[in-house]
């Protein structure tokens, strides 16, 4: 959920930030390989992620379906597979939005200090105190469910995590003296923020993008789950877990449990590869 | 009649906001460079000589105040627009730092530092900078310039890279450089070759230079006129040769008495007290708490400049005590 940067998420991420290289290497490929499952997904999967055989529904795992198939009989290994592209898609957008304007946001702050900074930080802690879910949540409501009014939603969401990361950075930069240097030698405020202070933030900006990504991920899926992001039959993983719920009580777990499986693997995998990220950028001591 | 100086400073006053009120930090500072002199500004830490280079330069940070007038070819600095302004800053003069390393973005390359300035300001385009960036290096004595060009601040030694800033200060010809204790920061068999670099860089180009130092007998050695700094105020202007060989200032004869000496092996002596901040001064002389020489008067009334040998210097006795102060300094 989006409250990731509260006291325990802090925690979490001190622990990931300290597990060491092992965890980095680990978390580049598990985090690597979820991402080449988005992108080559649909064309990997064994079956049409979309084809119902009412005659091979519920069955559980076995040779023909490695993970089952679901109440309508399609594979759940095709659907999951297939629904990592959408799933994927989702935060990656969000964090596109967010990443974009709070950066933008924080080297405006920075750069301009005093009474601008002051403003900016008040309005970021409004933000912060918007619980992100019910954000989206509404926004579907206003805008209708699909994809487009949970992920804009959520990219709002997540901006101020990624200003009040990126904006600490930009402070120390802004006041580096490479900066003055710059000013004297006749470039305009906006060259020195494009061309010097955007790319020396960058580290930063990556990390707190790849930590938020696994957030982001959650809440989408989990506004999905809800009913009013992605909408089945499209094959998503929330949408999974929730089409799955009704197979729980016959004890077929293997739908909600694979989807759900995925979603914490992903979320976890890309926490830790954050956290590694930004204690290896300098921009957290 | 001589011609106007490139470069003056007239009753420069700059105050801090501070709690409510306000703080001096330079007072009645007056002083000028002429074309193709060099002219160094001398004081302890905090004496105010960085805040009037700053002041001059239009990089007061918030909160400050300048008053008087600053001159540059007979236009007003302080008044400057935007446009004139960046005109000022990256055309006519240039600021050499003491700590290169800080004032340079260390995730370029010293090629990429050096040229996007002159380029972007249009003075020439990229190959010609590069060019004429190289011709520089080599002039201060950079081996394989090309190469260094390709490099990384880190992959660069201090004295080196002090040396590529003079080259970026000369690259966009200006008239006046201000030095800020260029040498300070470095390592000390790196500081001759490097004061040395720069001065005769600046000679042969007929540049003006503003050099800031705390280091009395380097300024007498490479300047032409010394302006000797205390608690934010000038206490005595005149020729470098003349000040070192014949203070007119008990704090200039106090500190040429501190320096030490290679000739006789003695105790290295101190100045009495400590030194004060411009807001700390009271009504009186700043210097007279630590003044071997102050009286009444000095503690009462501030000293005006006076006229004395050809120099101007602050002091209410400097007639009285002028003889006695060469005394004591030899």
């Amino acid at each position: 959920m989006a409250v990731t940067l509260g006291t325990a998420g802090e925690l979490t991420r001190r622990r990931f930030a300290s597990l060491g290289r092992p965890a980095l290497i680990a978390s580049t490929l598990v985090a690597g390989g979820l991402t080449l499952i988005a992108v080559i997904g649909p064309w990997i999967a064994p079956y049409d992620p979309d084809a119902t055989d009412v005659l091979a529904a519920h069955q559980g795992p076995g040779a023909r379906h490695l993970l089952g198939t679901d109440s309508l009989g399609r594979d759940i290994l095709s659907r999951a597979l297939a629904g990592a592209r959408l799933s994927f898609a989702g935060p990656a957008v969000i964090m596109l939005i967010s990443t974009i304007l709070g950066t933008a946001l924080a080297i405006f702050s920075a750069w301009h200090g005093g009474r601008v900074d002051r403003m900016v930080n008040r309005l970021l802690n409004v933000m912060f105190s918007v619980p992100g879910v019910l954000v989206a949540v509404l926004s579907s409501a206003v805008f209708g469910s699909g994809f487009w009014a949970p992920v804009l939603a959520l990219g709002v969401v997540y901006l101020p995590y990624m200003a009040r990361v990126v904006r600490s950075v930009a402070v120390r930069e802004r006041h580096r003296g490479y900066v003055e240097s710059l000013q004297l030698a006749g470039m305009s405020s906006w060259r020195i923020c494009l061309r010097h202070l955007v790319p020396n933030v960058l580290p930063i900006v990556t990390a707190q993008g790849t930590y938020g990504f696994g957030s982001a991920l959650a809440d989408f899926a989990a506004v999905s789950f809800l009913g009013l992001g992605i909408q089945p039959p499209a094959a998503e993983w929330g949408v999974m877990v929730s089409e799955g719920r009704s197979e729980l009580l016959d004890g077929a777990l293997q739908q909600s449990l694979s989807a759900g499986t995925l979603i914490v693997v992903t979320v976890v995998a890309f926490n830790v590869l954050g956290a590694q990220l930004s204690s290896r950028s300098g921009g957290r001591r | 009649m001589t011609p106007a100086p490139l470069f003056r400073i007239q009753d420069l006053h700059v105050r801090l906001r501070h709690r409510g009120g306000e703080r001096t930090l330079v007072r009645e500072v007056s002083l000028s460079v002429r074309s193709g002199q060099s002219v160094g500004l001398v004081g302890e830490s905090g004496s105010g000589k960085s805040v009037s280079i700053k002041a001059a330069m239009r990089l007061l940070p918030r909160g400050t105040r300048a008053e008087g007038r600053i001159a540059f070819d007979g236009g007003d600095v302080l008044t400057l627009g935007r446009r004139e302004l960046a005109r000022y800053r990256s055309r006519e003069v240039a600021l050499i730092h003491q700590d290169p390393r800080a004032h340079i973005n260390p995730t370029r390359t010293v090629g990429a530092f050096l040229t996007e300035g002159v380029v972007h300001t249009g003075q020439m385009n990229r190959a010609e900078a590069t060019e004429r960036a190289c011709a520089l290096m080599a002039d201060v004595g950079i081996t394989d310039a090309a190469r260094r060009l390709h490099q990384y601040p880190h992959q660069l030694s201090g004295g080196l890279l002090q040396r590529v800033m003079i080259v970026a200060a000369l690259l966009p010809s200006p008239r006046l450089i201000f030095a800020d204790e260029p040498t300070t920061a470095l390592d000390v068999t790196v500081q001759s070759d490097v004061m040395a670099i720069l001065l005769e860089q600046i000679r042969e180009r007929q540049v003006s230079m503003l050099f800031v130092t705390h280091d009395l007998d380097l300024a007498a050695a490479v300047t032409d006129r010394l302006a000797v700094m205390y608690a934010g105020s000038i206490v005595e202007t005149g020729p470098s040769a003349e000040i070192s060989a014949r203070p007119l200032h008990p704090y200039t004869a106090g500190l040429l008495q501190c320096r030490p000496s290679t000739a006789e092996v003695k105790r290295l002596t101190a100045i009495p007290g400590r030194p004060v901040a411009a807001h700390e001064a009271g009504t009186g002389c700043s210097f007279a708490p630590r003044c071997p020489f102050a009286v009444e008067r000095c503690r009462a009334e501030r000293p005006h400049d006076r006229s004395i040998e050809g120099r101007t210097v602050a002091c209410h006795r400097v007639e009285e005590i002028a003889d006695r102060l060469e005394e004591r300094a030899s």
